[in-house]
């Protein structure tokens, strides 16, 4: 062919450039920047809500949504989520710490204008504990008096739980032992205030899914007002006037995107459109503190990275063998160079920042006494070591630390363990069913305490995937609760989770740490442990 | 022609009702069900919403429950997104999916056959193989690495268009050129194939020999029986655009039908996975139906004996 020939293509080739490049001439502005100017917060929150239903939700990032709609009886710092006034403007506690009582404030109205009454709190306590709901966190409220019985079904007047509303404005809950962390639990969604005509008006009161969390029908009595649901789309909320703190409020809106995939939100985010990230993909931290560490924040989360050990079968129902396999791994190494997000390597089963508790014992790492118990269950040096097999579910970054345990197993105890990796539903399945040897697993704590990962382990807990029990752990971890002085109670807890690490049914291996992009326009945005935000604190600063 | 749609009618039901049953059947045999969750939902809890949602019958009763509520247009509740039906969240998601591939159907066209034809009127030529390679590169790149590239180019170092999203017109842009780059470069090689079996036929000859301008021949003679290939490929082309591509709407973040499907099989929605599948299935039927009708308008040898 000759040169010539390619002289029409390449011309035409040329025309387009020039047509591309020429209109793209004159800058836009980006979202971001637009958006900062009119107070609107675009945020990055991972998947869609199954739902808007305070009492009916799980997840964070329903939660995230949720806590901008409505307000419970207490809310949260902006730093430190330390309990501030909400719904209620000031409450008393009695001296044995069992009897709290709220005064509702006066100018607490619905977005409809409807007052905000202790009867709206007894009507949504009443759902969220009623047995036809079955809301799977019901039991964030059996620390009050009865509520487990009515729960269960086996009280049925509610009159005999601890709640009561001796006029329109007092809310008075009874507990049945001192909960320390009892006010900070309130600000958490399954203690939110639903209204009451609302959730009527479209079905019963105990019918899950019924169509008053649309746009339109939502009531609520929090600083922002649902605006727009475009499912899979975006979420907006916008200020509601009626809120009794509006002043405070200084964004105009919030637009919620449930981008699931951690890359194409990071793009988002450096396309301008976003203004804080839900996460950061792994692969890019590194990216970011180097080069860019002004957007890049890992805030320590109270959750705990683990594994679970199916003690209900050889080998790993014998002691000796969990504690040589927790033994020889090298968690800093697993945190320095393959999660690489700044996390903490996990020598007890709760993360630091639950309450004022830190855990009293601390698993060792020694990979020659790993190798002596190992030996003195029956297979020095690995020899005769069934094959078991190593589970989690699809995900790069879980494939990443099961290979270097594999990788630490062989070379310090010389066996060798097979990964198996399964969608997230059969992974639920086979750890539900222990139809596993090992496991991998993670746990966020609900509320700042340590019982929200010391109660999970008792005897037939829902979330104890292990099939381990203790009565002594059991007993203690029931006397913690009961236990009206603080110190008292922490000591029990240390002694608890002391037994939990020397039986070793679950092998922790590091602290979360949450990740997120934030623009810098965003101000009032601070590390918390449970990675919450209130909105209401939330400004954006316009060119910042 | 009545006749042969009626029947064309009546073959899609069996298939729609072979389609309905197979989906019904595997979705139960995935291990996990909707209410599997990471917390875990206590075994009351979970009696209740099998009783909501009436999962605690026997299969058998279910599955004629929901054929029976699928004869007048129920596809039922999502048992993931509580407060909407399979109907609602399909007339969401469709028209987004519909769109899109609108859109990218559009390109693919307006792309695919001038380049087809500029590379057929000479073959071999550089015309030809510039675009020959071009549809090459097309067919041989898969959309996830297409996208993140049109991405880096035009949002991130250029900053012309948004990088995901759904709001507005701008936003339809990268999407649409994502996912009709292939199907331009496979209507460019079929109407370049099309339009080089008609080029040397006799009436093509004729029409010359009659003294018709090169540009009336093409137009009027040679157009029409030359994209009989591009138009048999439209109909499934168009039914898979239409309905969603998981992977474009993911990458971009576009609400629709295909991304919602996927995430439902990944939730055990069984009737979210069922409702999608059904109208998967009737949405197929109809553009292949549809195909048919244009292909015996455009070529009276298949009316005949075309059936397919």
């Amino acid at each position: 062919m000759r040169p010539d020939e390619w002289r029409g293509p390449l011309a035409l080739a040329c025309t387009l450039c020039a047509a591309v490049l020429s209109a793209g001439c004159g800058s836009r502005e980006r979202p971001v920047d637009a958006a900062s100017r009119q107070g609107v917060l675009l945020l990055g929150n991972l998947s869609e809500p199954k739902d808007l239903d305070p009492h009916v939700i799980t997840g964070v990032s329903e939660f995230n949504i949720v806590s901008a709609l409505l307000e419970g009886l207490v809310a949260e710092g902006p730093q430190d989520l330390a309990p501030e006034p909400g719904a209620a403007e000031s409450w008393s506690v009695s001296d044995d710490g069992t009897v709290y009582t709220f005064t509702l404030r006066q100018n607490g109205l619905w977005s409809n204008g409807d007052p905000v009454t202790s009867a709206d709190f007894m009507f949504s306590f009443r759902r969220m504990l009623s047995p036809e709901l079955g809301s799977p966190y019901a039991y964030m409220l059996f620390g009050a008096k009865n509520a487990e019985a009515y729960h269960k079904g086996s009280i049925t007047n509610f009159a005999d739980v601890g709640f009561e509303a001796p006029d329109s404005r007092t809310v008075r809950i009874t507990l049945n032992a001192p909960i320390p962390y009892f006010l900070s639990l309130l600000a958490h969604h399954s203690w939110f205030p639903v209204h009451q005509p609302t959730i009527r008006a479209h079905g019963a009161e105990t019918t899950i899914g019924t169509a008053w969390t649309k746009p339109g029908s939502f009531v609520g009595n929090g600083p922002f007002v649902l605006k727009t649901w475009e499912p899979g789309n975006r979420i907006e909320v916008e200020v509601n006037d009626s809120y009794w703190d509006r002043a405070r409020v200084k964004l105009n809106a919030i637009k919620f995107y449930p981008i699931g995939d951690h890359k194409i939100e990071e793009r988002a985010f450096l396309a301008g459109q976003l203004h804080v990230t839900g996460t950061v993909p792994l692969d890019r931290i590194s990216y970011y503190s180097s080069t860019r560490p002004e957007l890049l924040r890992l805030n320590p989360y109270l959750g705990v990275y683990y594994y679970l050990f199916n003690v209900t079968k050889p080998p790993l129902n014998d002691v000796r063998v969990r504690r040589a396999l927790s033994m020889s791994v090298n968690r800093g190494q697993i945190v320095r160079y393959v999660t690489k997000g700044g996390e903490d390597p996990a020598f007890c089963f709760t993360p630091p920042g639950a309450g004022k508790y830190s855990s009293s014992a601390r698993l060792d790492e020694d990979a020659a006494g790993a190798r002596a118990l190992l030996a003195s269950a029956g297979y020095p040096g690995g020899t005769n070591f069934p094959r078991i097999a190593l589970l989690y579910n699809n995900s790069d970054a879980h494939a990443r630390i099961a290979q270097s345990l594999r990788q630490m197993w062989t070379t310090q105890l010389g066996i060798d363990v097979e990964l198996v990796n399964m969608e997230w539903k059969v992974y639920l399945d086979q750890t539900q069913s222990l139809k596993y040897d090992i496991a991998r697993a993670g746990w966020i704590g609900d509320y700042a305490d340590p019982n929200t990962f010391l109660d999970m382990w008792v005897t037939g807990g829902g979330n104890n995937r292990t099939g381990w029990s203790n009565r002594q752990y059991d007993i203690l971890v029931s006397q913690a609760a009961a236990e009206p002085n603080t110190e008292e109670r922490t000591r029990r807890f240390q002694q608890a989770e002391a037994i939990l690490l020397e039986e070793s049914p679950v092998m922790p291996i590091y602290f979360y740490r949450s990740k997120s992009l934030v623009h810098q326009s965003v101000r009032g945005w601070y590390s918390t442990i449970l990675d919450r935000h209130p909105y209401k604190h939330v400004y954006l600063t316009p060119g910042g | 022609m009545k006749r042969f749609l009626l029947g064309r009618i009546a073959q899609t039901v069996p298939v729609l009702w072979a389609t309905v049953t197979i989906a019904f059947v595997l979705i139960r045999l995935a291990p996990g069900g909707p209410f599997t969750d990471e917390r875990n939902y206590t075994a009351e809890s979970i009696q209740r919403l099998n009783a909501h949602y009436g999962l605690d019958d026997p299969v058998p009763v279910q599955y004629v429950r929901y054929l029976g509520r699928l004869l007048h247009g129920d596809l039922g509740p999502s048992f993931k997104y509580a407060n909407r039906t399979v109907n609602e969240i399909i007339a969401d998601t469709f028209p987004v999916s519909l769109q899109l591939g609108a859109l990218a159907l559009l390109f693919a066209l307006a792309m695919g056959i001038p380049a087809g034809i500029v590379a057929a009127l000479k073959p071999h030529s550089a015309w030809d193989n510039a675009v020959m390679t071009l549809a090459l590169l097309g067919i041989s790149m898969p959309s996830f690495v297409l996208g993140p590239l049109l991405v880096m180019f035009f949002s991130l170092r250029l900053g012309w268009l948004p990088a995901s999203g759904w709001e507005s017109w701008p936003d339809r842009v990268l999407p649409a050129l994502t996912l009709g780059a292939v199907y331009a470069a496979y209507i460019a090689r079929m109407s370049r194939a099309g339009m080089l079996e008609i080029l040397p036929m006799d009436f093509v000859r004729t029409a010359r020999a009659k003294g018709l301008g090169a540009a009336a021949v093409i137009v009027r003679h040679v157009l029409k029986p030359g994209m009989i290939p591009v138009v048999s490929f439209l109909g499934p082309a168009t039914a898979g655009l239409v309905t969603g591509s998981f992977v474009v709407e993911t990458l971009f973040h576009v609400p629709g039908m295909g991304s919602m499907f996927v995430v439902g099989a990944f939730n055990r929605d069984y009737s979210l996975v069922l409702g999608m599948v059904v109208f998967y299935s009737a949405v197929i039927s109809i553009f292949n139906l549809g195909v048919d009708v244009a292909l015996g308008a455009m070529d009276p040898r298949m009316r005949s004996h075309r059936r397919i």
